[in-house]
């Protein structure tokens, strides 16, 4: 049976699969915003707790995907098989760029800028929303726009320990020696990514300034 | 009633006896000994070379930075004692680059302190119509633009505007005109002398530039290496004799044999 003629006849659990994927990614990506924006934020004046965030985001970036798994796997609450483990990882993986480059970004203003808002006699809190935050949406969101990619790629590997998605098919296929069944995952997994990154690349242009 | 009726030689700003130094360590002063008046109306330039210590002396006039040693009084309250949100909404602030905000139209940037003060919606506007025609803006061409479309002038132009655009009584300018091209930034010093003539400002200017201090200055002051060494009106300034100041002075001219 060619790939083709298979993909079309399961197009229905690929679809689902996909989905499953998608969810993941996103889920994912909503914790890693929510933990990584203000994180940034609350760091920029705060140089000694910057190095340990920094550091600590770096270290699990650093850790291969599989063994990240394999760690948490044994922790009780987070860990074990299924999508919450696999949920935990992603947000670790996808931190990093997120925390970096709102941190960079809020940090990377003209000094002009920044100086002369505050002899405006703008707030600091003024300063953080009305100028900085602004004016660093477009590095923030570069930043998104790379986790995003990190976490769909990493989410095909989560299939090892039960959380779903495109990787199961992958990893299937890998154990039967199927053409149809690697590509059944990894086609929508290589376009998943692909429309992630052309579409936030577009909002991430319209908010570059200068 | 026991208040005082305001007079014409009120001091606006005055330092006594301040000192100012990096990080506690007092043997690395940056200013020391200021002692200066700055009556209402009054257009002092603060003249001195690179680390001079002129930038410093307006950061303690609105606030940025507090001085450990003296007292900076503006509006006869130290700035110790102000609101710095406060102290700082009354002062108009210009600096080289003019700080634009890029994100902000060019009315958007001139509304800004009217904005953080809750003016009502058709004040800000025709405020900001009229500081655009006053600095030689048409708001039909401009107002709409982004800074990144302006000239060095023109956006030094909307840097005033805003500056002005509250109506502080006091206008602080470090080296404003200092990144223009020499065409330019005549064209802006003879607009601005003219502009200063018409307001009602105490305007404390920052220049590392004689001949500009001589347009623009009722008063010059001359620092050197953290202290004020000279104070005088600008004709009077011409005449003084010590070291500092003829080397200024001898800046202005050049040498005839230089172009041969």
């Amino acid at each position: 049976m060619s790939p083709w003629t298979f993909i079309l006849d399961h197009r229905g659990e690929i679809l689902s699969a996909t989905l499953d994927h998608f969810t993941l990614v996103v889920i994912a990506m909503a914790i890693a915003i929510l933990i990584g924006v203000p994180l940034g934020m609350f760091i920029v004046q705060r140089p000694t707790l910057r190095t340990i965030a920094l550091g600590i985001a770096s270290i699990f970036q650093t850790i291969p995907s599989l063994a990240l798994f394999g760690f948490l796997i044994p922790i009780p609450f987070i860990g074990g098989i299924g999508k919450r483990t696999a949920v935990v990882a992603l947000v670790l993986y996808a931190l990093l760029p997120i925390l970096r480059n709102t941190y960079v970004g809020l940090t990377g203003i003209d000094p002009a800028v920044l100086e002369s808002a505050e002899a405006m006699g703008m707030t600091r809190s003024q300063i953080l929303f009305r100028v900085r935050l602004p004016l660093a949406l477009a590095v923030i969101l570069a930043g998104i726009r790379t986790a995003t990619i990190i976490t769909i790629g990493v989410a095909t590997i989560a299939a090892a320990i039960g959380a779903g998605g495109l990787g199961t098919f992958i990893f299937r296929g890998v154990a039967l020696v199927s053409d149809a069944l690697i590509l059944a995952g990894a086609i929508p997994a290589a376009l998943l990514a692909l429309i992630a990154d052309f579409l936030l690349g577009l909002l991430e242009r319209r908010l570059r300034i200068s | 009633m026991n208040a005082k009726p305001a007079s014409i030689s009120e001091n606006l700003i005055e330092f006594r006896d301040v000192a100012y130094h990096i990080n506690d360590i007092p043997t690395r002063m940056i200013v020391s000994d200021i002692s200066l008046r700055i009556p209402r109306g009054e257009t002092l330039v603060l003249l001195g070379r690179s680390g001079s210590g002129k930038t410093t002396l307006l950061k303690l006039i609105n606030g940025m930075l507090l001085p450990p040693k003296g007292v900076v009084l503006v509006q006869n309250c130290a700035t110790t004692e102000w609101n710095p949100i406060r102290l700082r909404r009354g002062i108009g602030y210009v600096i080289q680059e003019a700080g634009l905000f890029p994100h902000f139209t060019v009315a958007e940037n001139v509304a800004l302190v009217p904005t953080l003060e809750n003016w009502d919606a058709p004040r800000t506007a025709a405020r900001v119509q009229e500081m655009l025609h006053l600095v030689g803006l048409d708001p039909r061409d401009f107002a709409h633009r982004l800074p990144r479309e302006l000239s060095g002038g023109q956006r030094q132009r909307v840097g005033v505007a805003r500056a002005l655009a509250a109506d502080p009584p006091i206008l602080l300018m470090d080296e404003p005109f200092g990144a223009l091209d020499p065409v330019t930034r005549a064209e802006l010093q003879r607009e601005f002398s003219a502009l200063v003539r018409r307001l009602d400002k105490t305007i404390v200017f920052v220049t590392h530039d004689l001949r500009e201090a001589l347009l623009l200055a009722s008063r010059i002051v001359l620092l050197q290496a953290g202290r004020i060494v000279a104070s005088a009106t600008p004709q009077e300034f011409l005449r003084l004799d010590h070291a500092e100041v003829r080397a200024f002075t001898s800046s202005l001219s050049v040498s005839p044999g230089a172009f041969v």
